[in-house]
């Protein structure tokens, strides 16, 4: 296996609403600022891909119009997923593995604003079964909620506290959607919006978009003193139907887990994709973390939660502690679909 | 009760409900469901961005404006906010005229509802003077089967009391009476 590192990140504040520019102008500056920095130009770049889609902000190939923002001339090798960006980086990290590049320019964006997200959301389900029934995502989340709480592994206030942990991480974090100081007792006082999810449980709409380099060995080490490798990579899916699951657990962020390699040591960091709070639970119970370890330290998807960039911006918030010298060792995971059904899991560590 | 092979997968990665077959018999004769209706609709605020708005704006005042990369100096017509050779925003506004060259074009011999133009009829891209990108537009005033590349044309623009936000301003381009334009002069915005 090469050794893979991120030397470069860049990522826009997620802010409820950008309404001003469109998604190709609401990406440019991030990729900007990552090149820049960098000192690279799309032509030092081996290959691109990025990660997006068009139910978000209703735009029929957006990914081909934000592909302008790159520079994409001379004709450039690139792909795209309809996915997190986090999957992106898994594409570009095995296009590294093969040899056919050293270097990768990995984005992701989304823009939600535009439309009614939990229902746009319930077009990820199949057509025949659960989408002529159009359950939004917040209705889903809560069925999983619901489920934990049932089981006994957690109860209301362990939620809240999550959320209001989450909250007060997130005032740290520049980039953040919403934070602040709140007050567990006050939020559980407050009306369900899905029984058993109250207003904090869920995550907040943002629009943003997100940036990486990758490259391989010594060109890794050329870019930047301070590269974060890549240690372990995986992913992996549950079934798609919900009523096949058991939705207090996570056996595809398990198995994602074990194969990435996160307890072969000790870790400093782990920013988790757990854009309801209960998923928090689920999730730290799947990957092993003890209670010791700090999760979120950035907020997670709770303080801002950029649709196909959330998963990717775990990764970064990852990289960027391991190359500030503030963690040794960090984990990383982003999801996707309804109720944690995808799952992908990066070790990242100072050492390759 | 289950009558069905579990699955070989380890415990924890796959589960298999119980299926009860009596279920499936008593369907036997029931007319089976050939297909099925599913309606979906969503709706968008479309976000038109900083460039486009300068372009649809301009459209407000009769203007067609292009923007100008600074890098490889070409002019998009509308911009879409970046330059898709250097990735950089486009931000030089260029006034153009409405006034261009017909680089390729189509007659449409199917109709499309809402459309409202007898059939059959020519759709065009034209290039405005000045530009590096060819804008879609209809061609009238001329029989379908005597538009041709190379064509000088002008924008027929809507009444002025009529001009709004929009690029259907540009009702449609007519020939302009100009010689045709060379080929060498148009060949690089085919």
């Amino acid at each position: 296996m090469r050794d893979v590192a991120i030397v470069g990140t860049a990522q826009s504040v997620h802010a409820r609403r950008i309404d001003d520019r469109n998604e190709v102008e609401m990406l440019m500056p991030v990729l900007q600022e990552l090149k820049d920095g960098l000192g690279v130009t799309q032509a030092d770049l081996d290959f691109t891909c990025s990660g997006s889609t068009d139910y978000l902000a209703g735009q029929g190939f957006s990914f081909v119009g934000t592909l302008d923002g790159v520079g994409p001339y001379p004709p450039i090798s690139e792909s795209h997923v309809e996915a997190d960006g986090a999957w992106a980086l898994y594409e570009a990290w095995v296009k590294i593995q093969t040899g056919a590049a050293d270097t990768a320019l990995v984005y992701s964006y989304g823009k939600s604003s535009p439309g009614d997200l939990p229902r746009v959301l319930s077009r990820q389900l199949d057509p025949y079964y659960y989408g002529p029934l159009w359950p939004d995502s917040i209705s889903m989340a809560a069925l999983q909620a619901r489920a934990l709480l049932d089981s006994g592994k957690a109860t209301e206030r362990d939620l809240a506290e999550i959320a209001v942990r989450s909250r007060a991480s997130a005032k740290d974090n520049p980039f953040a959607t919403i934070s602040g100081d709140f007050d567990v007792d006050e939020i559980l006082a407050e009306d369900h919006v899905v029984s058993p999810l109250r207003k904090h449980d869920c995550p907040p709409v943002s629009d943003g978009a997100v940036a990486i380099v990758l490259a391989a060995d010594d060109r890794a080490r050329e870019l930047t003193d301070t590269p974060a490798w890549i240690r372990g990579l995986d992913h992996r899916i549950d079934v798609h139907a919900i009523g096949l699951r058991d939705l207090t657990d996570s056996p595809s962020t398990r198995l994602a887990a074990g194969a990435a390699g996160v307890n072969d040591g000790a870790i400093d960091v782990a920013e988790l994709h757990a854009p309801f709070t209960a998923q928090e639970v689920i999730l730290r119970e799947a990957i092993g973390l003890g209670d010791d370890i700090d999760v979120n330290p950035s907020g997670g998807a709770l303080a801002a939660n950029t649709m196909m960039a959330a998963g990717l911006v775990r990764i970064v918030e990852v990289a960027n502690r391991i190359s500030a010298g503030t963690a040794g060792r960090g984990v990383a995971h982003a999801t996707a679909g309804h109720c944690l059904q995808q799952n992908l899991v990066c070790v990242l560590g100072a050492e390759p | 009760m289950s009558d069905v092979e579990v699955s070989p997968f380890p415990e924890g990665l796959w589960s298999q409900p119980a299926v009860d077959p009596s279920a499936i018999a008593e369907l036997e004769g029931v007319e089976p469901v050939k297909s099925i209706r599913t309606p979906a609709r969503l709706d968008y605020t479309y976000t038109a961005g900083i460039s486009q708005s300068r372009f649809l704006r301009g459209m407000a005042e009769g203007k067609l404006l292009g923007e100008r990369c600074r890098k490889c100096g070409k002019v998009y017509v509308p911009s879409r906010g970046a330059c898709p050779v250097d990735g950089i925003p486009t931000e030089e506004i260029v006034e153009l005229p409405s006034v261009g060259t017909v680089t390729s074009f189509c007659v449409v011999n199917v109709e499309f509802t809402g459309r409202g133009i007898d059939i059959p009829y020519a759709s065009a891209l034209v290039v405005p003077d000045g530009a590096d990108l060819a804008v879609f537009g209809l061609i009238q005033e001329i029989p379908h089967d005597q538009v041709r590349m190379g064509m000088r044309v002008e924008a027929k623009w809507k009444d002025e009391a009529d001009w709004e936000t929009s690029f259907e301003n540009i009702e449609y381009w007519r020939p302009n009476g100009e010689p045709d334009a060379d080929y060498e002069s148009y060949k690089e915005h085919i």
